[in-house]
């Protein structure tokens, strides 16, 4: 018997401001910014002491320590240390789909209340040993004898102590996430001019949105920082036309620069979902429901398929399943890992080809009203800690739809590394 | 931020070295703790004349667990409360058993020891000669706080016919170390229903209350004693001091909600969040306030400005937009206004900040009747030198002076702030309204 299932609620979130590595957090680790976030939620909606039914959490960055990182932040909050918590991991699509998590377990009632969110830290990285070092340790340790940890120790080789460094490439291609990026710009044509006019667009959107205080309620201000740090509330067309490309500069047509690309960055985010009966009991709002949620891959090894494109195909699942069309929504939150991976999706779903040989759609998906989209500024300007991207979005979402009025639709569209996409809808 | 030179006159070598310089010994004062006893000793009850609380009075001290003794006794104990019901007083003929009664009286008065004065108001007096008793009442209470040592203060209490049941509140916080540094004030009382079942551990169980300013300093502490009163407390304060003011509101497990309360919305998102979450609300502290020091010559729009904006007109605007929300503010509200000894007295350098301070108080008094008719009511408290991050910063010598010109000889604490502005807040204090009451141990300036 298929149990009876309801929406759902998104309460509200909370987030620290996102900082550039190595800055105003590089002294904090992912633990001590996840707590802190779980604080600044359980401070804006007095959970003192209150057990929730799951706190789910991740980083993409994570030390070996930090194995049970959510349930330690959860330890280490406010929060009753009777709530359980787990962590997961899906790349940049990890905060998403730790909601799309909680809100399952809410539907299916197992839960009644729950916390999703995600930090990154890209100052505080890992570093490991040496995998060669490692092995020697390794056997060292279960050497017996003298002899024997003279031998294991005669393997050491000088180039052993350099530490390994966690890289921002894919280990089955070994290019950056940029250079793949680079690749599907160049085949989407996506020129240098959209891709700063998205940038400065979301500088933009995201300074008007503090300054009418729509982050009021959805940032808690964290060691010394008040906005996001990467925020460039004066940057221009032409300011961004100066800078040299970074990706894909083989190509004298290069076009992803600094200024179009969401820097590495420091943060973590937390959004607070439960029942509508949890949140009323508690004199609680409810912002939006969590209508559901696909995710997608492609093979960005060797099928053909950009690295950064699942989303595409994602969505189109998604819009059938609910009887949609890429129209049907008040506003759009494609995260802008680059300003043209959000270019290189919109054209896709407006190509007829695409969407006929890689979705099997008879018509395409078509252009969506580009003043919905990102309205409140998006990764290019706020940044992007990997695992806090999806926090971010599904409470500044749940909040512009509340605010738009009841029966309000939203779309978010995550790109992930490893080919991956994880995809929601949103309605007030 | 510790007052080095009380704890030195009250150390060993440090006592001996100040009484033979003649230089003052500020004393420790009594300061409330959960479960603390209203007072540390027995009290004593006089009247002056046919008075007409002495019942009351008697009534407050006894269901306090407080052991009242004849005037007349003379055993070695130390009195902990010396009061008086002067509401008999006819004449000036009648202020020499003042005097009878209170000089071996207070000469038994212990360390924080509390002296209490009740007496009718001058304004509705029969004739003038009684009017000049009452009036001279005032003048002797004033007197007597500056001649009391080791942290004992006097205070007058003024009670209209009509108000008797507006007094048990204010004597009850008179009498306990909640007015600690709270010396030589006169407090007049009005006739209204005051509310009976006050829980005296947590006055304000059931209520919700929304705190200004609440990050850090005196608006944290006024945050955390409305919480160990028993409040449901929404911090205010600006988004960029989210963070202390998250850790405040996990600390006594209210809420925060981060908001400019100078933006042009403020008032309607602060009465949607309450709405929305509370349903209402009981009590008002405006605390949030900013300095822009300069001499007026000096002072430019970019000090001018923000100083009324936070201290006064946001206070102003926020006021008004609760009246106007339809059943926002429940019945028997609370609002409470933090002014400051600047607006009283004025102060070099504090033009901006002064005429904001003294606005508060002309705004209290001309809301109070309006107060009145829903059965709530609006005061304003005016801090004197009290110990802040703000004033540690001050140089040595401009802090010291600033410290000890009062009658208590050192500087109050935030928590005396915020302990005078929940007693404001309680349902017992229902007969308050309209005042402004000064939380700065007597202070020489302004008085």
């Amino acid at each position: 018997m298929a149990p009876q299932t309801r929406k759902a609620a998104i309460v509200g979130g909370n987030r620290i401001p996102f900082a550039r590595a190595n800055s105003a957090y590089a002294q904090a680790s992912n633990q001590d910014m996840l707590t802190a976030t779980l604080d600044g939620l359980v401070a804006r909606f007095g959970l003192q002491g209150r057990q929730l039914g799951e706190v789910v959490a991740g980083a993409v960055l994570k030390h070996s320590r930090d194995f049970n990182l959510t349930r330690e932040a959860v330890l280490g909050s406010r929060l009753s240390a009777a709530t359980p918590a787990y962590d997961v991991q899906q790349a940049c699509g990890t905060g998403l789909e730790a909601a799309i998590l909680v809100a399952n377990k809410i539907a299916l009632g197992q839960i009644e209340s729950g916390i999703a969110g995600g930090v990154d830290t890209t100052s505080d990285a890992p570093l490991a040993i040496h995998d060669e070092m490692r092995r020697v340790l390794i056997a060292l340790s279960s050497a017996r004898t003298l002899r024997q940890r003279l031998e294991a120790l005669a393997g050491v080789r000088p180039g052993m102590f350099v530490p390994e460094a966690p890289r921002n490439a894919e280990p089955r291609t070994g290019l950056s996430m940029g250079e793949h990026q680079a690749i599907t710009a160049r085949q989407w044509g996506i020129s240098r001019e959209d891709q700063d006019e998205l940038a400065v667009r979301s500088h933009r959107n995201l300074a008007a949105a503090y300054d009418r205080g729509f982050f009021d309620d959805l940032v808690t201000p964290y060691l010394g920082l008040a906005r996001d740090e990467n925020l460039r509330p004066d940057t221009s067309v032409e300011k961004l036309a100066e800078l040299e490309p970074v990706f894909g500069t083989g190509d004298p047509d290069a076009t992803m620069t600094a200024g179009n690309s969401t820097p590495l960055s420091d943060g973590a985010s937390a959004v607070l979902l439960a029942s509508d009966e949890w949140a009323a009991s508690r004199g609680l709002p409810v912002l939006a429901h969590l209508v559901d949620a696909q995710t997608a891959a492609v093979d960005h090894v060797h099928g053909g398929e950009g690295l950064l494109m699942a989303p595409a195909y994602a969505v189109p699942v998604l819009l059938a399943r609910n009887g949609l069309t890429l129209q049907d929504f008040d506003y759009y939150e494609v995260h802008e890992a680059f300003a043209s991976t959000v270019l290189a999706t919109l054209a896709a779903w407006e190509d007829p080809a695409f969407c006929k040989e890689r979705l099997g759609l008879d018509a395409p998906l078509g252009a969506i009203d580009r003043s919905r989209l990102n309205v409140n500024g998006s990764s290019l300007a706020a940044g992007h800690p990997f695992a806090a991207t999806g926090g971010r979005i599904v409470a500044s979402l749940a909040k512009q739809l509340h605010e738009a009025g009841p029966g309000k639709r939203g779309l978010i569209s995550v790109c992930a590394a490893g080919g991956q996409g994880v995809v929601a809808v949103l309605e007030s | 931020m510790g007052d080095w030179y009380r704890d030195f006159a009250n150390s060993g070598v440090g006592s001996t070295l100040v009484e033979q310089l003649g230089l003052p010994r500020p004393a420790v004062l009594r300061r409330h703790e959960p479960g603390a006893p209203l007072l540390t000793g027995p009290a004593v009850v006089g009247t002056a004349g046919e008075g007409r609380l002495h019942e009351t009075v008697i009534r407050v001290l006894e269901d306090a667990g407080v052991p009242v003794q004849p005037p007349a006794a003379t055993d070695g104990e130390r009195l902990g409360a010396v009061l008086l019901d002067a509401t008999g007083v006819t004449s000036p003929a009648d202020l020499a058993a003042v005097h009878e009664f209170l000089a071996p009286a207070l000469r038994r008065l212990g360390p924080s020891g509390r002296v209490l004065v009740l007496a009718g108001p001058p304004s509705d007096a029969g004739s003038p000669a009684q009017a000049a008793a009452r009036q001279a009442l005032e003048g002797l209470v004033r007197s007597v706080a500056k001649e009391l040592r080791n942290g004992a203060t006097a205070n007058l209490l003024v009670v209209p016919a009509g108000a008797e049941a507006a007094v048990p509140g204010p004597v009850r916080f008179f009498l306990s170390g909640r007015s600690a540094y709270v010396d030589g004030q006169v407090v007049p009382l009005t006739a209204t229903d005051v509310p009976a079942g006050e829980d005296a551990e947590r006055p304000l169980a059931g209520k919700v209350a929304v705190v200004t300013g609440a990050a850090r300093g005196i608006g944290a502490s006024i945050a955390r004693v409305m919480a160990r009163d028993g409040a449901s407390v929404v911090g205010v304060d600006v988004p960029a001091a989210g963070q202390s003011l998250a850790e405040v509101a996990n600390e006594i497990g209210g809420t925060a909600f981060q908001l400019d309360i100078t933006a042009p919305d403020a008032a309607q998102r602060l009465i949607a969040h309450l709405r929305e979450r509370h349903g209402g609300v009981d009590i008002v502290v405006h605390n949030a306030g900013i300095t822009r020091d300069k001499l007026l010559v000096n002072m430019d729009a970019a000090r001018w400005n923000p100083v009324m904006a936070v201290n006064l007109q946001a206070q102003l605007d926020t006021t008004q937009a609760l009246l106007d929300a339809d059943g926002l503010l429940r019945t028997g509200a609370r609002v409470v206004c933090v002014s400051s000894q600047s607006g009283i007295a004025g102060n070099r350098g504090q033009t901006n900040y002064a005429a904001s301070k003294a606005g508060v108080i002309g705004m209290v008094r001309a809301w109070a009747p309006a107060f009145a008719e829903r059965g709530a009511t609006i005061n304003a408290v005016a801090p004197g030198f009290i110990v802040t991050e703000m004033t540690a910063t001050m140089p040595f010598g401009t802090r010291e002076v600033g410290s000890r010109i009062n009658s208590l000889q050192q500087g109050g604490l935030p928590v005396d702030v915020a302990e005078t502005i929940a007693w404001l807040s309680q349902p017992s204090a229902a007969g308050v309204n309209g005042q402004v009451v000064r939380v700065c141990g007597q202070s020489f300036l302004g008085a």
